[in-house]
């Protein structure tokens, strides 16, 4: 009973949507069913929840629940277990075992290229991971070039390690981004944003003109249009996003559509 | 720790030797290539024109002689201080002043705290000429007794966020910190020096003959092209860098070129009429914020940085403000107050424990929890309860104790850890839920542990 008393928190469910502070306890409905039928017996074992629950970004799972470590608005995901994160506007990235990201050559040193991802330290490629890459066959990489590619290994106590191919060997768009275009970064938050399927904003700047685009969830965004002037203006709406409403962005965009 | 020996075991790389600052971000081949062609086009990232500063904003703190510049995105802290010291053997009437630029990390990631990187000092100096050597301050007036006692200036400036030319936006800084500060007014009569306080005396300013303002010029394929107040990735890809520091009488204080260009006499020439014409500008600027500021401090009105400085939105995903019922606050409030025990018994006397020993305060809890906005406000509030009530039971305790000045509650100090279990059997419908009182709880006196339960229960009828 004294354990139980020491938990203070509140029901993850019915913080969903909400602001949650780094230290909060979120409790889950395992946890607070014990606490409200106290020491009475239970006879069934209970609706044990189906799948595994999911600890997103922002969450960390301790002894009554799952601990806040990041401020921003807890999300929550049902089917399954189950799924909770934390929606949080920050800039710096960490690494994160899948992620694809953009990162930028610094060295090439033997066997590996050193990239920067914006990580607190660089991640490594072979220079086999590319596509169609053998030792003889080297793919032509610069210092200084951008290379799109996800990561494979990334734990707080490695270097992380980039590919540029899939499982079956393919670079299904990864590898090398061209020289042209102009790279700038944003949130982290606007990236997640950006990449959601069906974003709305990537819809009504495609209907402006046709450009290219790669977004690294490390927020590195390049972008190449037909012209410096025209990458310029796609640069400065999405680094605008951040803090236009959904209702100024569409003035923005209509007053550029009309010129 | 164990680590797991894997074939990767070998780059298990020792991170981050002591104090080693995180590596600047890269450039990129295609943001230099892009960017010197952006130049070609005349076109600036930002939607400037070549000849355009961004927007400079002045603000100032609460005391005089700090104040915070913002250039764009390039912020510089200024602070000015004074102190009465010995001066220089070789100029024995003239006061002695210090700049100093300090470069964190806080500002970009690659710069390093304390160290003299080349940047670092070649900013130093460069701001030292501009203000020291122009002489712009009058050095003599801050004289006190010849040869034994000057008033040294210290200004202090720290960047917090470099997004390019630090040097334009700490000379701004440098001067307007200068010019807002007063020191403190002093008398000699005889051998006996009198330093005043600002309630007996008014600070007097410095007597600041002009104001040095530095302008940078970056230059751009072999200097044919230029721009003004380059940005930090524009900095990045410059060929060469002018700096031209004058005042608004169009007075050259100091000229600095640095990096790979060759600059032809005219070029110069037309960037001297540039910085005049900015200067000029900047120099309108600083005066009107200077006056600004000074008008509300004589009016009593509110200033400082937490005043001037607007809260800065971050971002635009943001969640709409709930409503909060305050309502029945105070009703609620009379009715806590009304059922609560009477305040234990006082008397006025400290208590003195062994000779010796004094009592700090008057021996009743601490009341700096009261905020007593945010408590009632909380108090209403359906959700989060648990920590409203913790609040309320705070306050009301307070108000009790605060009505009996000079009382001291003679109950002694009650060290418990059960209290909680108690509720927990009283009402086992409730969530057991463990409030702030516990933290403070350990200190309380019973009234307070038979007030909470009461508030318990209370909750639950509701």
């Amino acid at each position: 009973m004294a354990a139980m008393a020491a938990e203070r928190g509140t029901a993850a469910e019915a913080l969903v949507g909400q602001v949650v502070l780094p230290g909060d306890l979120l409790l889950l409905p395992a946890h607070y069913d014990e606490d409200a039928e106290g020491e009475r017996l239970r006879l069934s074992a209970g609706t044990a929840p189906q799948g595994r629950l999911l600890c997103g970004p922002g969450l960390r799972r301790s002894g009554a629940g799952l601990l806040v470590t990041k401020c921003g608005l807890l999300r929550h995901r049902p089917g399954g277990g189950g799924a909770y994160w934390v929606d949080s506007q920050q800039k710096r990235y960490v690494p994160v075992k899948g992620d694809h990201v953009i990162g930028i050559v610094t060295a090439k040193a033997g066997d590996v290229f050193r990239l920067d991802v914006g990580g607190s330290e660089p991640a490594s490629l072979s220079y086999l991971a590319f596509e169609g890459a053998t030792k003889r066959n080297r793919p032509n990489v610069q210092v200084g070039d951008l290379i799109y590619g996800q990561f494979v290994v990334a734990n707080k106590d490695m270097e992380p390690e980039m590919v540029c191919i899939d499982s079956s060997g393919k670079s299904s768009g990864m590898g090398i981004i061209g020289q042209d275009g102009f790279l700038f970064k944003v949130s982290l938050g606007l990236i997640r944003k950006l990449l959601a399927p069906k974003c709305e904003i990537i819809q009504e700047l495609s209907q402006l003109y046709p450009f290219e685009m790669v977004l690294g969830m490390n927020g590195r965004i390049w972008v190449k249009a037909k012209t410096v002037q025209q990458t310029l203006i796609v640069v400065n709406i999405l680094e605008a996003c951040e803090h236009m409403t959904a209702q100024q962005r569409k003035q923005a965009l209509a007053k550029l559509s009309g010129n | 720790m164990t680590r797991a020996r894997s074939p990767s075991f070998a780059r298990l790389s020792a991170r981050h030797p002591h104090g080693a600052a995180m590596k600047a971000t890269p450039l990129s081949n295609c943001e230099r290539r892009f960017l010197l062609r952006a130049i070609q086009e005349k076109k600036r990232l930002d939607g400037r024109q070549c000849y355009d500063y961004r927007n400079i904003r002045i603000s100032f703190g609460a005391d005089r002689g700090c104040c915070i510049v913002e250039l764009g995105r390039t912020r510089v802290l200024a602070q000015v201080s004074c102190e009465l010291v010995a001066p220089k053997p070789s100029r024995p009437t003239e006061g002695v002043l210090f700049f100093n630029l300090e470069l964190s990390p806080m500002a970009a990631p690659g710069l390093e705290p304390g160290r003299q990187s080349e940047l670092l000092v070649s900013l130093n100096r460069l701001l030292e000429r501009c203000l020291r050597d122009s002489k712009c301050i009058e050095t003599e007036s801050l004289c006190v007794v010849a040869g034994e006692k000057v008033w040294q200036i210290r200004l202090d400036m720290h960047l917090l966020n470099h997004d390019g030319n630090i040097t334009d936006a700490a000379s701004i800084a440098g001067i307007v910190a200068l010019c807002h500060f007063r020191r403190p007014d002093v008398s000699v009569q005889g051998e006996e020096v009198t330093v005043y306080t600002p309630e007996e005396r008014d600070p007097v300013p410095l007597s600041i003959h002009h104001m040095p303002i530095c302008v940078s010029f970056a230059f751009f394929h072999q200097g044919t092209y230029l721009l003004v107040d380059p940005t930090e990735r524009e900095e990045r890809v410059m060929d060469g860098l002018l700096v031209i520091a004058m005042n608004k009488h169009h007075e050259i204080c100091t000229i600095q070129s640095s990096g790979v260009v060759m600059l032809l006499p005219d070029q110069i020439l037309r960037c001297s009429k540039i910085t005049a014409v900015k200067v000029a500008e900047i120099t309108e600027l600083i005066q009107k914020a200077l006056e600004n500021d000074q008008k509300a401090r004589k009016e009593g009105g509110k200033f400082g940085f937490a005043e001037s400085i607007p809260n800065q939105r971050i971002t635009a995903f943001k969640m709409e403000s709930a409503a909060v019922d305050t309502n029945d606050v105070e009703e609620q409030a009379g009715e806590i107050i009304a059922k609560a025990d009477p305040p234990s018994e006082v008397f006025a006397s400290p208590v003195v424990h062994t000779p010796g020993t004094a009592q700090i305060g008057e021996g009743i809890e601490s009341s700096w929890g009261d905020l007593e906005e945010s408590e009632k406000e909380e108090a209403a509030e359906e959700e989060g309860e648990s920590e409203a009530a913790a609040f309320e039971c705070v306050k009301v305790e307070t108000e009790d104790t605060s009505t009996l000045k000079e009382t001291k509650s003679d109950e002694p100090i009650v060290v418990s850890d059960s209290e909680e279990e108690e509720v927990v059997i009283l009402e086992p419908q409730e969530l057991p839920r463990k409030t702030r009182t516990q933290a403070s709880s350990k200190q309380e006196n019973p009234s307070k542990k038979a007030f909470n339960k009461r508030r318990r229960k209370k909750r639950t009828s509701r």
